[in-house]
């Protein structure tokens, strides 16, 4: 019974999001105030009975409904409750619909906090945040319908995949599709500016608090991801540019440019056309993202043969999307004006070769992921596309975006004088030449792209330290120095936050290129192995049972100088209902540094109490991978709490009601 | 043809290998020790695709098919042969699918050289918008004193301090 409200509440959401969308987007634009009145409660009811369904679907989790075809794949009964409420996203159907659920709930959150935006604007962006969940509500209901019923019911679940079952699979798939379908915020909002012809700074400043909150939502979810395929996977990789991570990779890269060029949007009323253009890829390449890992084309382009109806009802969507948009594009653009001047040599112009630099990053991405699909259908060959490929490209782009990053903050809107740039910097310059030739030596050996990779990151450290000091100088006006960092505006703190968890990035993924340590061996109980001068002993294997597996338990005591430091317990799980083992490493993590040792097969499988495949990693600055992402986004966190966007926006919301006192009087 | 072939090479390890893993388990022991060798088979192994798997190369994977290549990897390391000559040998059992830097040729030109053009057909799309819009902003007529005045009389009342 409680599956079927779920789905009646779907078919009720898509009705209300189509009636709400467009009537809203009618009223707006024949300025019929009680359809532009019905934006909010529309949104607020699509939100509402979304939620209701998705609360349908964890509860036919959470009693091992196995009645629900979905639920019966993707369960057990012996799966612990965390995993089962997690495994309502562990499938397609249900992935989807955490999709929309995200969605209407970004569209909630502009309903409840746009009170200082005019109604018409607010129905425009809702208008089009409906009809975009519209199309996804079409697609679960006729495509992916969750809540189909299996008659008579299994008596027993298919289980989750044994991969997922890990906290990773809370937190990782919810944050990572709130920044998906945060952009969708962003699209609206360029699209409702579209429609409306205002694109001016005012739209820039309403829409930017909403596109960096999908930003750090985005940069913590595949920061999460990487993390879970670094400890799950038992390999000690990080990033593999795998086209599911590529997927969400893009979506990324635009919506770094995006807030960029919101930036000079509202600041200088130049880029308009840009910005929106950037707004629509954004949006539109989550919408390729979750089309390719969807629709199956990318594991194997068979799979897109077992259900041709979704890929193909995603890329109609997507046709859709991006076609009317770029219609109503090219229909308003050419009247937008220029912006304010500036020169070869300026903030604007800075800021402008950061776009295009991030924006050829992510078609190289996509050139990457999309080619072997590409020429595997026109029957020329079957390659890969590997880390190797994607290495060799990307450093290159990148480089000249992480100078930009230290140049950047230095440069005057308008017009800024190279020389004084130049002089600005050159202790930037000097620290980052020191760290690059000394560091690596410290290391115990100098490689010319180690010494890149750390100039780079000491180089945006110090300018960012440096342009911060100086503000606070020059405002401090007297004040003690703790007062008058605080009361740097918390965007400007937030952006230097960000750019320094750029350089933390880049130490870690430096650092652990250049001097990653493995081995790869057989150990018998009693042997030892050493990886940069920490001893791992193998003191056998025990059984243990988990509540849906058995696991072999590796003992491992490492030491470090004949020190003994801590025992080490990785597993390899067998699960009840599935035939692939899995691995859990043991890592020892650190601020320098993180030991990882993973267990393998026994050599022979039955005596497991004799030699077992072993690798063991010493991982140096790992962890600054992770730490970066995480300071990038807590700088966006800071610059999305900027007071303001507030207190201007307010201001704007007095001046629109007193235009509009005017105009009645 | 050499689809179909690879295919059944790929077939016939599958199933051919449970057993050679066991008896050379102690030569592999020796050559794991020699780290000259293992550098040379982790850098190998991981331009190699794992052709069972999802997406993982030789390296990472624990699929028998690669610890299998693995192994042949470090007897052909052994028997001196060149990181070239290796490579070699896998495309032409697997196909050009077992690499993971795609080789130079015809069909992939467009991937190696694309990158470079998008970076350089970027900053050259760069320059003339720059240089296209400070022509059209020199076109436009500058502000009059008067209108200044005017627009910053307007700023003023929207935004009262």
């Amino acid at each position: 019974m409680i599956p079927e409200l779920g789905h009646f509440a779907l078919i009720l959401a898509a009705l209300v999001a189509v009636v709400f969308g467009s009537l809203s987007l009618l009223g707006a634009h024949r300025n019929q105030q009680a359809w532009i009145a019905l934006a909010r409660p529309g949104a607020n009811a699509l939100a509402l009975l979304v939620t209701f369904s998705f609360a349908c679907l964890t509860q036919a989790f959470v009693v091992n409904d196995f009645s629900v075809v979905y639920v019966a794949q993707h369960s057990n009964s012996l799966l612990p409750i965390e995993y089962r409420v997690a495994g309502v996203w562990g499938g397609h159907e249900g992935s989807l619909l955490l999709w929309i659920l995200m969605l209407t709930w970004w569209a909630f959150g502009v309903a409840q906090f746009s009170r200082q935006l005019p109604d018409t604007m607010v129905a425009r962006v809702l208008g089009t945040l409906g009809l975009v969940a519209f199309g996804f509500l079409l697609f679960i209901l006729f495509t992916s319908n969750p809540f189909e019923r299996l008659l008579p019911g299994a008596t027993e679940g298919r289980d989750l995949n044994p991969l997922l079952q890990d906290p990773g699979l809370v937190i990782h798939p919810p944050l990572l599709y709130m920044g998906y379908v945060g952009f969708s915020v962003a699209y609206a909002f360029a699209v409702a500016a579209l429609l409306s012809g205002q694109l001016d700074a005012a739209w820039a400043r309403w829409s930017r608090p909403w596109t960096t909150a999908a930003w750090v939502f985005l940069t913590l979810g595949i920061a999460m991801g990487s993390w879970w395929a670094y400890y799950e996977l038992g390999w000690g990789g990080w990033w593999f540019w795998d086209p599911v991570e590529n997927a969400s990779f893009m979506p990324w890269l635009i919506g770094t440019a995006l807030m960029h060029s919101l930036a000079v949007t509202e600041k200088r009323g130049s880029f308009k056309n840009w910005t929106v253009l950037l707004a629509i890829s954004a949006f539109s390449l989550s919408l390729l993202g979750t089309f390719l890992v969807r629709s199956g084309v990318l594991t194997s382009v068979h799979a897109f043969a077992t259900d041709p109806r979704r890929g193909v009802f995603i890329l109609i969507f997507l046709v859709a999307v991006i076609g009317l948009s770029l219609t109503l594009f090219a229909w308003r653009a050419p009247k937008v004006g220029l912006g304010g001047r500036f020169g070869l040599i300026s903030r604007e112009s800075m800021l402008l070769a950061n776009n295009v630099l991030l924006v050829v990053a992510c078609a190289t991405v996509l050139l990457g992921t999309l080619y072997p699909l590409l020429i595997d259908a026109l029957g020329v060959g079957k390659i890969s596309v590997g880390p190797p490929y994607f290495n060799a490209v990307f450093v290159p782009v990148m480089t000249p975006i992480l100078f930009l990053v230290g140049i950047g903050p230095f440069a005057r809107w308008k017009e800024a004088s190279l020389p004084e740039l130049l002089r600005l910097t050159r202790w930037a310059l000097g620290a980052g030449a020191i760290v690059a030739v000394a560091l690596p030596l410290v290391y115990g050996q100098w490689k010319a792209m180690t010494a890149l990779g750390l100039f780079f990151a000491a180089w945006v450290v110090v300018t960012a330290l440096q342009n911060f000091a100086e503000r606070v100088h020059h405002t401090r006006g007297g004040r003690s120095l703790l007062t008058a960092v605080l009361a740097q505006p918390r965007g400007f703190i937030g952006m230097h936050l960000a750019h320094i968890g750029v350089a933390v990035f880049v130490v870690g993924v430096t650092m652990v290129m250049s001097f990653e340590q493995e081995k790869d061996i057989k150990m018998a109980v009693g042997d030892q192995v050493s990886v940069a001068g920490y001893s791992f002993r193998f003191n056998g294997v025990r059984q243990v049972e988990g509540p849906n597996y058995v696991a072999m338990q590796g003992n491992f005591d490492l030491t470090v100088d004949n020190r003994f430091l801590r025992k080490m317990n990785p597993e390899k799980r067998n699960y009840h209902s599935s035939a692939m083992p899995m691995t859990e490493a043991a890592i020892d993590a650190g601020l320098l540094r993180d030991v990882y040792v993973s267990l393998g097969e026994p050599i022979d499988r039955d005596k497991p109490e004799g030699e077992w495949a072993v690798r063991v990693y010493y991982k140096p600055f790992v962890d600054w991978i992770w730490g970066g992402c995480l300071l990038m986004s807590l700088g966006g966190l800071l610059a999305m709490l900027d007071r303001r966007y507030r207190v201007k926006s307010r201001r704007a919301a007095a001046a629109t009601a007193g235009v509009q006192q005017a105009a009645r009087n | 043809m050499k689809r179909t072939l690879s295919a059944l090479a790929l077939l016939f390890c599958l199933f051919s290998t449970s057993t050679v893993s066991i008896a050379d388990a102690g030569t592999e022991a020796a050559l794991a020790a020699d780290p000259v060798a293992e550098k040379r088979l982790q850098e190998l192994s991981a331009e190699l695709r794992c052709l069972v798997c999802q997406n993982q190369n030789i390296a990472d994977s624990n699929a028998e098919l690669a610890q299998d290549l693995r192994r042949e990897i470090r007897g052909m390391i052994k028997d001196g042969k060149s990181n070239g000559e290796i490579i070699d040998f896998m495309v032409t059992r697997y196909g050009d699918f077992v690499l993971y830097r795609p080789p130079l040729k015809a069909s992939t030109l467009l991937l190696w050289g694309g990158p470079l053009l998008l970076l350089i057909g970027g900053m050259l799309a760069l320059r003339a918008y720059l240089r296209r819009r400070s022509l059209r902003l020199a076109d436009e007529k500058p502000l009059s004193s008067e209108e200044i005045r005017r627009a910053e009389a307007l700023l003023q009342e929207n935004e009262p301090k």
